[in-house]
């Protein structure tokens, strides 16, 4: 696990199987759990490497929104409910911490402040909500969206809170005051489709790259067809001090396809994973140019990823019921 | 019904050019025979009626195939439930999806028929079903329940269109909608919240002038049908003059006339405009209302989009029947909310549905409809019908009982008896009262 990384490299080599099609997933960050979350709305959580698995129950809907606490004790996990639970996932039998009615409606997003203190979370009902970790009390909410928040992310500051939109709208709120400073225009991923009368598309993730100071966000665009899944996967790489577009990562050949979700590895290359009625496909781009410079084609469709940085690890959650674990060198 | 007398002319198909230009002494009407300007309304409107009634119905067209599961009839916590759940509803133990929560607080008005299975998964097959009653074939097209309506409720002193689609372009309401009815009973199609296109005064023309052009079509009119009467004729003389009568009457569909408030509480979309015209049509006494709320047809991303739109119906469907209960209005008026189909219990790979037909639902409201009711069930993942299963026939023949008229019976066409239903099917009793 410690080669160095090598993207062209990629390649499986975990495959877990839960029951039912897989929704989302995350590595914990000392890179010894995964967690996945599926259609029967239960949360598994997978020992690295052995895959051995311990399902959780207790949400009522599907989870979409997860992420670890720093020290790798915590998960928190956001439900269509409106629902989220704080679990305590080292202990030999994992356990439900506590239950916060968060959310009128879906939960799309959580993030944890890079000090551990604090979570946010987004969701349908076009709020963005802080909670202390310690307590799971309310800190704060707020509104300023127009549609749907998807996506949510921490400025590696912990001063600055990401949000984005279905309209493709990426608002950057101050989070000591909770005002908002600016708003990154991320309209391509935004698709009105008249002759469907349909609305698609979106921020659906963003990632920040702290001494690059770019934002990538992801998403969709080309959407002739949002009702039957035509839209082509799209990657926007902005400059972060002027918010200016730098690069848009499309893709050729892929009909069918949404980034569900961004990251950057070390060196400023932006990963997404896609899926759609192409498949499951890891888009592996740099700022050197528009197009990809690799991609992966998963064993199925792929709907969320999550790197691991330390052991250029990537976890898949796929339709197919498997959490697969790839590693991006030989 | 008096029967119209219909000149075969074979002579007179070709009417002498010159000497129509030269009888009517104008230029300005060559080429048409039938002269006029208001093109946007000769898709049809009503010239006569069988009966007087003041029963009325209103259909949601929910188009592309509203999901049963995120809606009617939930099935949370299954395999083929999704993420939405189930909610209670203003009927104990009558539960629906929880992106209906105002409906919710209506369900003692309405009756869910869970039982629907219609065996077509096409688009235009499932809707002419739907709409008509029939199977569609080669050999025989029948009107829509929107055209029977017209025909069969229609009061026409009112000066009003009895069959109208409103939709948020102002399409749709093509095609042969009437059948063998007859093209005066096909739809006006409204766009939104606007009157009908083409039915104010030309610029530049006053009353007097206004008055004189039209003595002049009719004096053309008159002399050419002397010699050239069709149906197709009729239905272009009765256009023009129940134009004139919509001119009149334009003020009827202007939604803005509605108080603010209301406006509001429709919401201020697409949807609640036409909802809010809808009451307002029926309340002046159109017989006939469709609403189309499109679009339902989530192959890809059915619970986002679901969500999206039932945002827009839930909130302008409850107070549209709570406003029809609240005026009186719900004992004479039919509501139906109805698709083409419904959608797979299956959730693909796309976190999708597809289509559906074998197992789905409908909503009903209002006239003789029996209120808070649950009629039909599905199996515990929604995938078959396990009880009081209806088609397409049986829904048609129900929608017209509802609003008294015994769908049994035959209309009269050009001298034929033609069955308003089909006569292989049967409405459902126990859904009336």
């Amino acid at each position: 696990m410690n080669l160095p990384i090598d993207i062209t490299k990629t390649h499986v080599v975990h495959q877990w199987k839960h029951d039912r099609p897989l929704i989302a997933c995350r590595i914990s960050p000392d890179g010894q759990q995964a967690v996945s979350t599926s259609e029967d709305s239960s949360l598994q959580l997978w020992r690295i490497p052995g895959g051995e698995k311990t399902v959780l129950k207790g949400h009522e809907s599907w989870v979409h929104a997860l992420c670890y606490s720093p020290d790798s004790q915590q998960l928190v996990s956001g439900g269509c409910e409106g629902s989220l639970m704080w679990w305590a996932v080292r202990a030999d039998a994992p356990s439900l911490l506590r239950k916060s009615d968060a959310h009128s409606g879906w939960i799309r997003g959580v993030a944890i402040s890079p000090d551990g203190s604090t979570l946010a979370s987004v969701g349908n009902d076009m709020l963005v909500k802080l909670w202390s970790t310690a307590s799971g009390e309310k800190i704060a909410e707020w509104g300023g969206h127009e549609r749907h928040i998807y996506s949510v992310e921490f400025h590696p500051s912990g001063n600055q809170l990401i949000t984005g939109d279905l309209l493709g709208k990426v608002h950057v709120w101050n989070v000591a005051d909770r005002k908002l400073e600016r708003t990154i225009e991320a309209t391509p991923l935004y698709t009105e489709n008249k002759g469907q009368q349909a609305e698609y598309g979106g921020v659906r993730s963003l990632a920040y790259h702290a001494e690059r100071k770019e934002l990538i966000a992801g998403g969709t665009h080309k959407a002739t067809n949002p009702f039957g899944a035509v839209h082509e996967p799209l990657i926007l790489r902005f400059g972060w001090d002027d918010g200016v577009l730098r690069k848009s990562h499309a893709c050729e050949g892929i009909p069918g396809g949404l980034v569900w979700r961004v990251q950057w590895l070390k060196d400023g290359t932006a990963v997404g994973v896609s899926g759609g009625s192409t498949g499951g496909l890891l888009l592996f781009f740099n700022d050197s140019q528009e197009k990809e410079i690799h991609r992966f084609k998963l064993p199925s469709l792929a709907r969320d990823m999550d790197i691991h940085l330390e052991s250029n690890m990537v976890a898949t959650a796929h339709f197919d019921s498997h959490l697969r674990i790839s590693v991006m060198n030989a | 019904m008096s029967l119209a007398h219909y000149a075969c002319g074979s002579r007179e198909h070709g009417l002498n050019r010159r000497r129509f230009l030269q009888r009517s002494g104008s230029a300005a009407v060559a080429g048409s025979a039938i002269a006029g300007g208001l093109g946007s309304l000769t898709t049809g409107l009503a010239a006569e009626q069988l009966k007087a009634q003041d029963m009325r119905i209103v259909v949601f067209n929910m188009h592309g195939g509203l999901s049963q599961l995120e809606s009617w009839d939930p099935k949370p916590g299954t395999k083929t439930g999704g993420p939405c759940r189930s909610i209670p509803t203003s009927v104990p133990g009558t539960h629906v999806s929880d992106l209906l929560p105002y409906t919710a607080k209506q369900m003692h008005h309405l009756c869910v028929l869970r039982g629907v299975n219609t065996s077509e998964d096409d688009h235009g097959k499932g809707a002419y079903m739907m709409l008509t009653g029939r199977r569609q074939t080669a050999a025989a097209d029948y009107p829509q329940i929107g055209a029977v309506a017209a025909r069969m409720l229609n009061d026409e002193s009112r000066g009003l269109p009895g069959h109208i689609v409103v939709t948020p372009g102002g399409g749709g309401g093509k095609g042969n909608e009437a059948a063998y009815l007859g093209p005066k009973y096909s739809s006006i199609s409204l766009g939104g919240s606007k009157p009908p296109p083409n039915t104010t005064k030309p610029d530049g023309i006053n009353d007097e002038a206004e008055l004189r052009r039209h003595d002049f079509r009719r004096r053309l009119n008159e002399e050419f049908l002397t010699r050239r009467r069709t149906a197709i004729t009729d239905a272009y003389t009765h256009s023009y003059e129940q134009a004139l009568r919509l001119m009149e009457r334009r003020d009827v569909f202007d939604v803005s006339k509605e108080p603010q408030a209301d406006q509001d509480r429709y919401g201020k979309h697409d949807l609640g405009r036409q909802c809010l015209m809808a009451r307002r049509l029926l309340e002046n006494g159109v017989s006939f209302v469709q609403v189309t709320h499109s679009n339902y047809d989530t192959h890809n991303e059915n619970f986002n989009f679901h969500i999206e739109q039932l945002g827009e119906f839930d909130r302008a469907f409850a107070t549209f029947v709570s406003d029809l209960f609240d005026r009186g209005m719900l004992e004479k008026t039919l509501v139906v909310v109805l698709s083409e189909f419904g959608r797979t219990p299956n959730i693909n790979l796309y976190y999708g549905r597809d289509h559906w037909s074998k197992a789905w639902s409908i909503v009903m409201a209002g006239g003789k409809v029996a209120r808070g009711a649950v009629f039909g069930k599905t199996n515990d993942e929604g995938t078959e019908v396990v009880d009081g299963q209806v088609d397409h026939g049986a829904l048609f023949h129900t929608y017209l009982q509802a609003v008294g008229v015994d769908s049994t019976q035959s209309i009269a066409v050009d001298g034929r008896e033609l069955p308003i239903a089909d006569p292989a099917a049967a409405p459902v009793w126990k859904v009336l009262t």
